[in-house]
């Protein structure tokens, strides 16, 4: 018990300055040494605890110009799959609904990057939901990242099958800007670890024939776009928040954001509460025990 | 993308988002690939309860697939209808959209699909 506590620990840790190192990484140059500080084994996304579901392999993703899984995207995973929410869901989307069989959730994750979460989600839908008949569905800016999220949940897909367990159903990654693509009402859950870092300027979004282009600036523009949030680290998020009444379904939607303390979480929940009348929010996950602009937490909202 | 996920999409131009005609886009010049699948008719039965049966029927339609009837088949005549099942099932589950354009019948704008990938990103005129 005692090993399996500090293991525990050591690997909050670790993921801690994982999640330095990547934005420090991303933020630029004068921070970059931080990341050779970090021993290369610290990064491995496989590396997380045995008593936890299995992370899913992304190590086909190109970091160069897809964000590498980092702390946030962990703390989405460990607070999908906690037990709190596990009842939250399970019984928000449980089978039988007075003698009728309730229909397939579909479960949308808005900037999917590598697909380390859709396809955690996609993978254990079982386990999550009490049921495998999810539809999932990514949307991303980043061309490359709606590829890699295709071929994370189909190696994710095949891992479940080999140990002759279920998975969810994958209708597709979209290219586009956050939920504008999406049917209004459709989505009942709503995943979205967003470019939260405050910064003076938001990188431009691409337009409909700049996605061909390859070359070193339009890979750092991606990821910039990966993590630049404006303002608060907000102006990205805020479009987002404010599609929701309109994207959510209106008897079972729910959204799981990520915000981190510069964000202003507490700001945010109260605009959020004014979004929608029928909305509840709640702070369901957080990370970063040390006081610091690296904390980060995770909102559900639903109604 | 699957073909589902047609029933899912609208049309990106916010003008848009409050036309009837915006949705379902409809499919041109469209290479489609199938995936085998085995059929799992609990999935197929539940995401039935929740399709747009109306947009779904234009979608097979404009796609070339098998008329289907007026009204969604219920579970207990899906299950008894062995044809039924197959043809929908190769239709919501195994039929891709591999590369082809998705046209919105509200603005007429035409969003390419690249190696299963819509691009829904507008040019700038259109933001
Ligand atoms: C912080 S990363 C999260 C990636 C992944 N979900 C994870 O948790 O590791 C943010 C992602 O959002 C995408 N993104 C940024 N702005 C977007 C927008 N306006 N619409 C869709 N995706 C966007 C980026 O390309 C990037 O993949
Ligand atoms: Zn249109």
């Amino acid at each position: 018990m005692d090993t399996e506590l500090s293991l525990s620990r050591c690997s909050l840790e670790q993921r801690h300055q994982f999640r330095a190192a990547s934005v420090n990484l991303a933020g630029g140059r004068k921070f970059s040494r931080f990341f050779s500080l970090v021993p290369k084994h610290h990064l491995s996304a496989s590396e997380r605890l045995e008593t936890m579901l299995p992370t899913p392999s992304t190590s086909h993703v190109d970091y160069e110009r897809i964000y590498e899984p980092a702390e946030d995207s962990f703390l989405l995973l460990d607070t999908i799959s906690s037990e709190s929410e596990k009842a939250f869901l399970q019984e928000r989307f449980k089978l039988q609904v007075s003698g009728n069989v309730s229909s397939s959730p579909l479960v949308v994750e808005v900037g999917t990057g590598s697909g380390v979460v859709l396809s955690f989600v996609h993978a254990h839908a079982e386990l999550i939901f009490g049921r495998s008949d999810i539809l999932t569905a990514g949307v991303d800016v980043n061309r490359h990242a709606c590829k890699a999220t295709a071929v994370t949940v189909s190696i994710a897909e095949k891992e479940q099958q080999e140990q002759v367990k279920s998975h969810g159903f994958y209708i597709g990654n979209i290219l586009g800007d956050l939920s504008t693509p999406i049917r209004p009402g459709s989505v009942d859950v709503l995943i979205f670890n967003p470019p939260y870092v405050p910064t003076p300027d938001l990188p431009a979004l691409p337009g409909a024939d700049d996605v061909e282009q390859t070359s070193y600036e339009v890979d750092s523009h991606l990821l910039a776009l990966s993590y630049a949030g404006g303002a608060d680290g907000m102006e990205t998020t805020d479009r987002l928040l404010d599609e929701l009444p309109n994207i959510l379904s209106k008897d079972r939607g729910c959204a799981y954001i990520l915000l981190c303390a510069q964000n202003k979480p507490e700001e945010v929940k109260d605009r959020v509460m004014s979004l929608d009348m029928n909305f509840s929010v709640e702070t369901v996950g957080t990370s970063g025990k040390k006081a610091g602009w690296e904390k980060l937490q995770i909102i559900r909202i639903w109604r | 993308m699957k073909v589902l996920t047609l029933n899912f999409l609208t049309c990106a131009v916010k003008a848009c988002k409050s036309s009837s005609d915006s949705f379902p886009l409809h499919p041109k010049d469209c290479e489609l690939v199938s995936d085998e699948l085995e059929v799992n008719s609990a999935l197929l039965t539940n995401v039935l309860t929740r399709v747009d049966w109306k947009a779904l029927t234009t979608t097979a339609a404009e796609l070339g697939f098998p008329t289907l009837p007026a009204t969604p088949p219920t579970p207990e005549e899906l299950a008894g209808d062995e044809k039924m099942l197959k043809e929908l099932h190769t239709l919501l589950m195994e039929t891709q959209i591999n590369e082809g354009k998705l046209v919105c019948g509200h603005c007429g704008h035409e969003y390419a699909v690249k190696e299963g990938i819509a691009n829904f990103l507008l040019p700038n005129h259109l933001v």
